[in-house]
């Protein structure tokens, strides 16, 4: 399946060129995966993602790869990049410093085609452990101020309330890699969230939820997760947090 | 598993390369406890041979008293050094303790729970386990 191609056409002076193997494959048709490769020019700023529409432009429109925003936002074009998550909107060819960039799907989702993968399971688990305020007085009457918070009440939440579901978290998590079962670092972040928010009374039901042998206890702190967080969401952190809950250490 | 899952399987679980420290020490830690697993069940047949009295004892001595033998144990050691010392430093993570508290993140991103003092802890684990089995080599083999 290999095969390498090269832009013609004038380039800026400063650019420089780069191979990037694309990961190629069909469920519908193909046994296995193998890897197309392309002559890339790039420069100081391009990222991943520009090259490969680079390659979806000028060599082969029928590579599948999902993106939106552009800008680290919408969490659409997470895949393997050289061997590691990576949001390809994100990563600058430049800062790989590699002559080759490999480009491949998410590990531990189904691969749609190529580059895209389905979320659904990732959806199905962030929707279980139901991510949004539980509350008995949710609709607030009229002249009732809004449910106020302390900056300190805040700051326990704020920052995994960042998260983008790119699914990142998932791919690196090495119990993920074996337990299809396993409700995911993203999700159980995303419990902390709700659970540490002063203004959910929902803590209980979403402990009872995660407080399964494929839940929280799954969770074995290796930290991947964190490290590939494009958004300093740091699972890991929320998980361990998370279990000080379940283990009557914070309440 | 289904064939279309794309799961990494046991080969990306303990593919240690691109994570870092603590990635290893995840593989080690589960390195160390199937391997006390396998000492546990094999030392249970060992203390099992005082059933064949005082000479049947002694045969069975003999025979693990070897330098093979004595490779054996001094690797059981180091496993269990680290899986002692990196165990404590899992459950005191676990409870929440040196994993960093929550904040507004700025970038580059570092990861609070990756911190320096679980670093110190696994680096202390692998030091303590390379210290235990080198006593353990010295007193086994003779100083």
């Amino acid at each position: 399946m290999a095969q390498v191609s090269s832009i013609s056409n004038e380039q800026s002076p400063t650019a420089k060129s780069i191979i990037l193997k694309i990961s190629r494959f069909n469920p519908e048709h193909d046994e296995s995966s193998g890897f197309m490769e392309f002559n890339i020019k790039y420069e100081k700023w391009t990222t991943v993602l520009e090259a490969i529409l680079d390659v979806k432009k000028h060599f082969d429109h029928s590579v599948a790869v999902r993106y939106s925003c552009r800008q680290a936002t919408c969490g659409s074009c997470g895949m393997i990049i050289n061997g590691k998550p990576k949001l390809a909107c994100f990563t600058k060819i430049s800062e790989l410093d590699s002559n080759v960039v490999t480009v491949e799907p998410m590990n531990n989702f189904p691969v749609i085609r190529d580059l895209a993968v389905k979320f659904e399971q990732l959806f199905d688990t962030h929707q279980k452990i139901k991510p949004y305020l539980i509350r008995d007085d949710t609709e607030l009457v009229s002249d009732e101020k809004e449910f106020l918070q302390s900056p300190e009440e805040v700051e326990q939440y704020i920052q995994f309330a960042n998260c983008i579901k790119c699914g990142l978290c998932n791919s690196a998590c090495p119990t993920m890699a074996t337990d299809s079962s396993f409700v995911g670092p993203q999700a159980l972040a995303q419990a902390y969230r709700y659970v540490a928010d002063s203004r959910d009374k929902g803590k209980d039901s979403r402990l009872k939820i995660i407080d399964d042998s494929h839940g929280i206890w799954r969770c074995h702190f290796a930290g991947s997760c964190s490290q590939v967080c494009p958004k300093g969401v740091d699972p890991a952190m929320g998980i361990q947090l998370l279990r000080g809950y379940m283990l009557g250490f914070r309440s | 598993m289904p064939k279309d899952d794309h799961r990494e399987g046991i080969g990306g679980m303990i593919n240690p390369r691109r994570y870092g420290i603590e990635r290893v020490a995840y593989l080690l830690m589960r390195i160390s406890g199937l391997g006390l697993l396998a000492y546990f069940i094999g030392h249970i047949y060992e203390t099992s041979n005082i059933l064949r009295g005082k000479v049947g004892w002694n045969e069975f001595m003999a025979m693990i008293s070897t330098t093979e033998g004595h490779i054996i144990m001094s690797i059981v050691i180091a496993m269990c050094v680290f899986h002692t010392v990196n165990g404590v430093r899992v459950m005191l993570g676990h409870g929440g303790v040196g994993v960093g508290t929550p904040a507004r993140p700025d970038y580059p991103y570092d990861p609070a729970s990756q911190n320096y003092r679980h670093k110190i802890g696994i680096y202390s684990a692998m030091v303590l386990a390379a210290i235990a089995m080198m006593y353990g080599i010295a007193v086994m083999f003779g100083e």
